[in-house]
């Protein structure tokens, strides 16, 4: 929908902040040039939004790169119905509040056969219901490109990643025979059927990100500050216990503590951290001297060494 | 001082405490970060230094270093981990124990932060190395001590110079297994410095390490085992390196995409590639050569009164004029060159090389267009030697070619401006990159004649008496019936050549 000429006149923002150091400013610069690069050649991109920290920014800088139009393509959010409840309330909100179109996909099969993360355990559930589902929805929307929030710091096979990031038509990745990738010339050229996956984030590391959510003021789902909240013990994780899903297991007790998450996925695979990190400047200052990487809290990626590669060769994000 | 790899890191409800020293206080990095590759020949140790430097610099957190010891087993008689682990993520690389394609990782000392991209040094993968060496400010070289310079050494070397990077730090790696032998580090930085001079490379720290170990990298070997050199350390002589300043000379913005949310509003949305531009700059828009001024500088943030090189900007010009994506808006008194015919360096990527002839899509800032390229000459690795070379460019072949497009190009030099004078070529079978190069200049020959070549025709534009000169030739006479002559004043030729108007 056109904006009328009054939306687009150009006003100064009512706060006004300092200005970035010229770290995130790089960053933000790189981000936004591949946001338009490739809305530019491409036909039907998408941005999978996962809700998560490294999805608000990036929401953030795809309304920053095409200001002052709207984000020109939707955004598509994998539902395993595992989230955190109040990540979709958050979802839902933000769509609402910045006017954008919001595809939500959730693998019917899976759902039938009612493949959770219980029962099937969390590799299998995560290729039904996550890898699987996005490939589903992928295909359904035709989409040729999908912007997502990975980066490099994350994972040492994510670490090999091209931002734009080949696949072939069944949506696997060659990690062995990745196109070369020099300076800022990204090569958009495929065939009917393959698509790329393109990373804005790429260079950002996780510190990287909470200094830019602070700078920006960007609004976040509450999970990621400390609060008194309910938690179950299991595999070594904290796990969060509000959902009436969570059945316990014997000698399991609910308890209650001062907990927060460094990453946010699906509730009975994400284990929480205890802290007392109620403002965004007290989890800064935590994420400064963890001595912990942030996928430790994540149940997917401790299977064993390569998995993430195994999961992104079959399409996983 | 090393992070320990012991510690039970999947403990119930991991608490997160403080290590005694943070490695890094992020609030005071406030620098653009130093972008750095590794590069050199296969095993010479790329991986493991930076593997090194990442748990020196305590950028290794506990959970994996838990998964480094685990995933190590006994691969040396030191009791080490494989530090090249933490580099090396592909199944394939762990299996073979190679490195196949750039890692980018990220750390930062008191002083700044770093991006390194670790390159592989087998030969078959070169066009992995050059995409690492693209972005750098700073090539850290790897020399195995045993071994000395090695061709792939030196087709690293002239990689990374060919793509601009002008500091090299020189790693005289596994000095442990020569007995940390000062003759050995003399006689190999002596050599590379004679080949770097060459490359016309004039800023070269040598430094004699071991990577695996760790001395010389974040900490010095002293005297426990190198008494005799006093040298910096690897991270610094990286602390002390500069980053690129930003593109200086005229403004460049290449058009990614035109902005029209609402009748009343057009904008130009691109990322500055050079100089600077204010509110009132009167610009061009090439290949067109219109002219316009800037009325507005429009971000998310704010309307901005500047925008210098690197900057993701909107322009809104004062009137209507066409511009469209693969466009350059420009100062207009510091323009670019424009034509059909540009000499270039490249490096080819892919197993079937470059062909003479051949069509290719050639991408450059935004702009792609087909071009043919023909090879001139090809770079002798062992001799530094340019050695005329008219067929095809076979895989990581660094050649001089020509490049003749059929529409007009827009460049400046790679020397003048990174990022305006670098571009991609694909081939339009296999839709693949396959090679990268840098324009060095703008084709003119016949002693500064324009010349301009369509097909099997050339047109040349030549003052009145010169083309009177030469059409009274006996050769000229007997093919007058194939040649087409048009007489026109200097300003009309200047209007008809338009495109080549910078070299007339
Ligand atoms: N003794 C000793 N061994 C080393 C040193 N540096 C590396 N190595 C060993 O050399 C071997 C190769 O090391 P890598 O780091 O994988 O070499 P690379 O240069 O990254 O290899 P590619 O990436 O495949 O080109 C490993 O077994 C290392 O442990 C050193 O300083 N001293
Ligand atoms: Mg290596």
């Amino acid at each position: 929908m056109p904006l009328s000429a009054q939306e687009t006149e150009i006003k100064n923002p009512p706060v006004s902040r300092p200005p970035l150091d010229p770290h995130l400013k790089a960053l933000e610069n790189e981000a936004i040039h591949i946001f338009r690069e490739v809305a530019a050649e491409f036909e039907k991109p998408v941005m999978l939004y996962s809700i998560g920290k490294d999805s608000s920014v990036l929401l953030h800088l795809a309304r920053k790169a095409f200001f002052p139009g709207r984000v020109p393509f939707p955004l598509l959010h994998v539902d395993t119905t595992w989230k955190f409840q109040e990540m979709i309330a958050f979802r839902d909100e933000i769509a609402e509040k910045y006017d954008l179109d919001l595809v939500v996909h959730t693998n019917a099969r899976g759902k039938a056969e009612n493949i959770t993360p219980f029962t099937h355990g969390s590799s299998f559930y995560t290729d039904v219901m996550k890898t699987e589902a996005l490939r589903q929805a992928l295909d359904a929307g035709g989409y040729d490109a999908a912007f997502g929030g990975a980066r490099r710091d994350e994972e040492a096979s994510r670490a090999k990643e091209r931002i734009y990031s080949f696949r072939t038509p069944d949506h696997k990745w060659d990690p062995r025979n990745q196109r070369p990738e020099l300076w800022n010339i990204y090569n958009g050229m495929i065939r009917q059927g393959e698509s790329v996956r393109a990373f804005p984030l790429s260079n950002w590391t996780e510190v990287d990100i909470w200094r830019y959510i602070q700078a920006e003021d960007i609004p976040l789902v509450p999970l990621y500050y400390a609060a008194e909240r309910p938690y179950v013990e299991r595999d070594g994780m904290m796990i969060l216990a509000e959902d009436p899903r969570l059945e316990l297991k014997p000698g399991e007790e609910v308890r209650h503590g001062m907990i927060r998450f460094r990453t946010l996925g699906c509730f009975p695979l994400t284990g929480a951290i205890r802290s007392s990190a109620t403002t965004l400047e007290e989890v800064i200052a935590e994420l400064e001297i963890a001595t912990v990487s942030e996928r430790q809290g994540r149940a997917i990626d401790r299977d064993q060494s390569g998995s993430m590669e195994k999961k992104k060769r079959e399409g996983y994000f | 001082m090393t992070a320990s790899a012991s510690t039970g890191a999947a403990s119930t409800g991991a608490t997160i405490l403080p290590f005694a020293e943070p490695a890094a206080k992020a609030g005071a990095r406030d620098m653009r970060p130093l972008r750095l590759i590794t590069c050199g020949s296969v095993d010479d140790g790329k991986s493991t230094l930076i593997g090194r430097l990442l748990w020196d610099t305590k950028a290794v957190k506990e959970d994996q270093a838990t998964t480094l010891a685990r995933d190590s087993g006994s691969q040396n008689d030191l009791g080490l981990p494989d530090f090249a682990l933490l580099l090396d993520g592909l199944q394939a690389e762990r299996e073979q124990g190679i490195t196949i394609d750039v890692a980018y990782r990220y750390f930062a000392t008191e002083r700044r932060s770093f991006i390194v991209a670790d390159t592989p040094g087998h030969e078959q993968y070169t066009r992995n190395m050059a995409t690492g060496a693209s972005t750098a400010d700073l090539a850290v070289l790897l020399a195995d001590a045993r071994a000395g310079l090695l061709e792939q050494t030196r087709r690293h070397a002239t990689i990374a110079a060919l793509m601009g990077i002008k500091q090299f730090v020189l790693a005289v790696n596994k000095i442990d297994l020569v007995d940390y032998d000062e003759a050995i580090f003399d006689q190999i930085s002596q050599d590379f410095r004679q080949f770097a001079q060459s490359l016309g490379i004039r800023q070269i720290t040598a430094i004699p390490m071991s990577a695996l170990k760790g001395e010389n990298v974040v900490y010095a070997a002293g005297d426990a085992s190198m008494p005799w050199y006093d040298g910096p350390t690897l991270v610094e002589a990286l602390e002390l390196a500069t980053v690129r300043s930003a593109q200086a000379g005229g403004f460049r913005l290449p058009v990614q995409r035109v902005s029209r949310p609402g009748e009343s509003f057009r904008g130009y949305q691109g990322t500055v590639s050079g100089g600077a531009i204010k509110p009132g700059d009167s610009v061009a828009i090439l290949p067109s050569g219109t002219v316009a001024n800037v009325k507005q500088i429009v971000t998310f943030d704010l309307v901005r009164n500047a925008a210098v090189a690197g900057d993701a900007v909107t322009l809104v010009l004062d009137r209507q004029v066409d511009v469209s994506r693969g466009d350059m808006i420009v100062s207009i008194d510091a323009q670019p060159m424009t034509g059909h015919h540009f000499d270039a360096q490249l490096v080819a990527l892919q197993p079937g090389g470059i062909e003479p002839g051949k069509r290719y899509w050639l991408k450059s800032g935004t702009r792609r267009q087909r071009v043919s390229v023909e090879p001139l000459s090809q770079l002798e690795l062992a001799t530094g030697n340019w050695l005329p070379h008219a067929t095809a460019l076979g895989m990581n072949a660094i050649g001089k070619v020509r490049l003749s497009f059929d529409e007009q190009a827009i460049f400046d030099t790679y020397e003048q401006n990174r990022a305006t004078g670098a571009f991609i070529l694909i081939d339009p079978d296999t839709l693949n990159t396959v090679a990268g190069g840098m324009i060095t200049a703008q084709r003119t020959d016949l002693g500064g004649i324009q010349i301009q070549r369509e097909g099997e025709r050339i047109i040349l534009s030549l003052p009145a008496d010169l083309a009177e000169q030469l059409m009274a030739t006996d050769i000229f006479l007997k093919r007058r019936d194939e040649t087409s002559i048009r007489r026109m004043t200097a300003s009309q030729a200047s209007e008809f050549f338009s495109d080549a108007a910078s070299d007339i």
